[in-house]
């Protein structure tokens, strides 16, 4: 199985502190968004309208995005269009130099990670600063998230205190949280003061009206997008509201699953650059579209579904396997189940093909996923591109986990079952001299590694039922 | 939009209109939640106090007396406010000497910005109403009450006529209509800023203001 989940995972396993972090964290997480849908029937309902919003938008893609286009045009938003992340880099790139910035600030986006523009642009000398507390926090770790929406949520204080009184000057070793943050917001204070551009992701953009949602708690996303000159917006071609009246019940299902708050502190709604006359906000506004391999995932019916995800983390906080091994074993830039099926299909089953294994079926991500993407139906499908790809276009790097002795053994497998006489023999052998194989015979091994080889009964199973008297299988 | 952006956008668009089809599915109906004309203002009042804001019922006529003495017992120093809406005019015309010092946002961000960043401990600004399903206050900013003021001080205070706060978003947004007219930026702000980024730790003003001071005007 390629991927490096495999073996990563096992190393985070082994980390005592790193479970302690998650545990904690998740478990709150899983209480604080559960005491907001108590009541089931309103959950069911709203759940309900909000995945109509977002399947509606992901029905109507294409004429989607041309109206959003159409309309930002007009309120004077300008769009671009990017293929890969490599495309939307140079965008980026080019309109940050065009504009002679030397310095941009930069409010969360997942997108953003997944250009890696931070390592982009620092090569090409602009300096990017992060502005989220926690995307702060882990730039001066020089860590990658491991949270869609708490990107630092793998460290603890007293990890973050030393970090802060190694980077930030003056600043003497604290655990106390209040002075920790208070530290930041004065270091941040003089970078957004300075920053020639801000740049940020979009959670929502309304195609009707060409306005850009915002949501977040610190008011660094209203920062980045007011004070600097230029607001450069980064979103993948998916993160569309059909109308304005479907952000309401999107907005009551996204920070209460992610959360478990009622409504973020700030939302944020941007429909134009600065208008004449008005005293502040960016002279311009550009929003960058990000395809980079979303619209391959659009092509089939059933796994253009991952497409309606709102990026809320709710199947993360409550999936056993991400709550254990944390974010940074899944390596790419989203974890947890929605990872487990977007990674790879935006990187191919080839590089992440692991993934999809990653997962015990529980379902629990499913239960809570604000709208009702069946991602363990989209895992097994991905399991089975893996080794039979089934559509025209296809999944990257489908069929590329096939492998002869897979093939071979469930060839025999079926060719066994279809002939009664050969499963006979074969399960008769198997009941005399199953023992006799070593736990660690190669076929077995995987599986033996950290589990106890199971005793063989010495008969088959039609032979016990026949002595105990029934004569029916 | 450049070449490259254009063969991109082509590309983009040829694939996703060559992909199936499928039908839209029609949406459901859901309705916000809505509360008895007399729960609605003490729904709001209190969610915005469980979010860590400060709630003053006052009147018309006397609020500027009313921020004077709340902001003078804070020691407050510097107090930005909108000289050309009606409610500037109201505090500039009532303020007297030994109240702190009224600093106005008169001019653009560019010859302000240090002001702005770090010259003065509080701003007074109106509202567009307030939301009592979620303790949400609404603005829509404009020239004369620009963006910045609820966000860069320390301390926002806003003024919410007690008549404005509605029941829900939903409503507010099908009501008046804002999909046919949508402002540079609108907010909605519950609480001053926070982030619980360290430990699940709640700290507030990481960023934005540290405290919010809701003033709701009642009609007498
Ligand atoms: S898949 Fe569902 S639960 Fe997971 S982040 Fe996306 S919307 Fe949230």
């Amino acid at each position: 199985m390629s991927g490096d989940f495999t073996k990563r995972a096992p190393i985070a396993l082994n980390d005592p502190t790193l479970r302690r972090n998650f545990r904690r964290a998740m478990d709150g997480l899983m209480l604080k968004r559960a005491a907001q849908f108590t009541d089931t029937q309103a959950w069911a309902e709203l759940r309900e309208r909000g995945t109509a919003a977002k399947a509606r938008v992901i029905a109507r893609l294409p004429e989607l995005l041309e109206l959003l286009e159409a309309k930002c045009t007009e309120n004077g938003i300008q769009v671009h269009w990017a293929e890969s992340v490599a495309e939307a880099n140079a965008i980026v790139l080019d309109l940050l130099k065009a504009a002679n910035v030397k310095k941009v600030i930069k409010g969360k986006s997942m997108v953003s990670e997944e250009m890696e523009l931070n390592h982009h642009l620092e090569a090409n000398g602009i300096t990017a600063v992060e502005s989220d507390l926690g995307e702060y926090i882990i730039q001066l770790a020089h860590e990658a998230p491991s949270h869609i929406v708490m990107p630092c949520i793998h460290k603890n204080k007293a990890e973050i205190a030393q970090l802060f009184a190694e980077n930030i000057e003056g600043l003497a070793y604290t655990e106390d949280v209040d002075e920790l943050t208070a530290a930041a917001r004065k270091a941040l204070r003089g970078e957004f003061a300075s920053a020639d551009a801000g740049i940020s992701g979009v959670n929502f953009a309304v195609a009707e009206t060409g306005t850009l949602v915002l949501v977040e708690n610190e008011g660094n996303g209203r920062l980045s997008t007011t004070l600097p000159p230029l607001h450069i917006a980064v979103m993948g071609i998916e993160k569309l509201a059909e109308t304005l009246d479907d952000i309401p019940p999107l907005l009551a299902l996204l920070p209460r699953s992610a959360t478990g708050q009622p409504i973020t502190t700030y939302v944020n709604m941007i429909t134009s650059p600065r208008k004449t006359g008005e005293k502040d906000g960016p002279q311009a506004v550009h929003l960058v579209l990000l395809d980079s391999g979303r619209s391959r995932v659009y092509d089939d019916l059933e796994l253009r579904d991952t497409l309606r995800c709102i990026r809320c983390g709710a199947c993360m906080n409550h999936c056993p396997v991400y709550t254990r091994v944390g974010g940074h074993s899944y390596k790419f830039v989203y974890p947890g189940p929605i990872g487990k099926i977007l990674t790879p299909q935006l990187e191919g089953l080839d590089c992440a093909g692991d993934q999809p294994h990653a997962s015990t079926l529980c379902n629990a991500c499913v239960e809570v996923c604000p709208v009702k993407i069946p991602i363990a139906n989209l895992l097994v499908r991905l399991r089975t591109e893996a080794v039979r790809p089934t559509t025209s276009l296809g999944v990257k790097g489908a069929g590329s986990q096939r492998s002869w002795r897979e093939t071979m053994g469930w060839r025999g497998w079926a060719f066994m079952y279809a002939h009664p006489v050969v499963y006979a023999v074969a399960t008769r052998l198997m009941a005399r001299l199953g023992n006799l194989i070593p736990a660690n015979a190669p076929m077995l091994r995987e599986w033996t590694k950290i589990r106890t080889k199971p005793k063989f009964a010495g008969k088959t199973l039609h032979e016990l039922a026949r002595e105990k008297g029934y004569d029916h299988e | 939009m450049s070449d490259l952006s254009n063969a991109a956008r082509s590309r983009i668009m040829a694939r996703l209109k060559a992909a199936p089809t499928s039908v839209p599915p029609e949406l459901p109906a859901w309705s916000p939640p809505a509360y008895l004309p007399d729960e609605r203002l003490a729904r709001f009042t209190a969610l915005m106090e469980a979010l860590h804001s400060e709630v003053y019922e006052v009147t018309a006529a006397d609020w500027p007396e009313r921020l004077r003495t709340i902001l003078s017992n804070r020691g407050i120093n510097r107090v930005m406010y909108a000289p050309a809406t009606q409610a500037g005019r109201q505090l500039a015309d009532t303020w007297t000497n030994d109240a702190p010092t009224l600093v106005a946002y008169d001019r653009p961000v560019e010859e302000l910005k240090d002001t702005l960043v770090s010259g003065v401990d509080a701003a007074v600004t109106t509202t567009l109403g307030g939301i009592a399903e979620t303790g949400t206050l609404v603005l829509w900013p404009t020239p004369d009450e620009p963006r910045l003021m609820s966000l860069l001080p320390p301390i926002h205070v806003a003024l919410v006529e007690a008549d404005s706060v509605v029941d829900n978003l939903a409503g507010l947004i099908a009501q008046a209509g804002w999909a046919k007219a949508m402002p540079t930026n609108a907010v909605l702000i519950s609480g001053p800023s926070k982030t619980a980024d360290i430990e699940q730790t709640l700290a507030y003003g990481v960023h934005g203001p540290k405290e919010l001071i809701v003033l709701v005007i009642k009609r007498v």
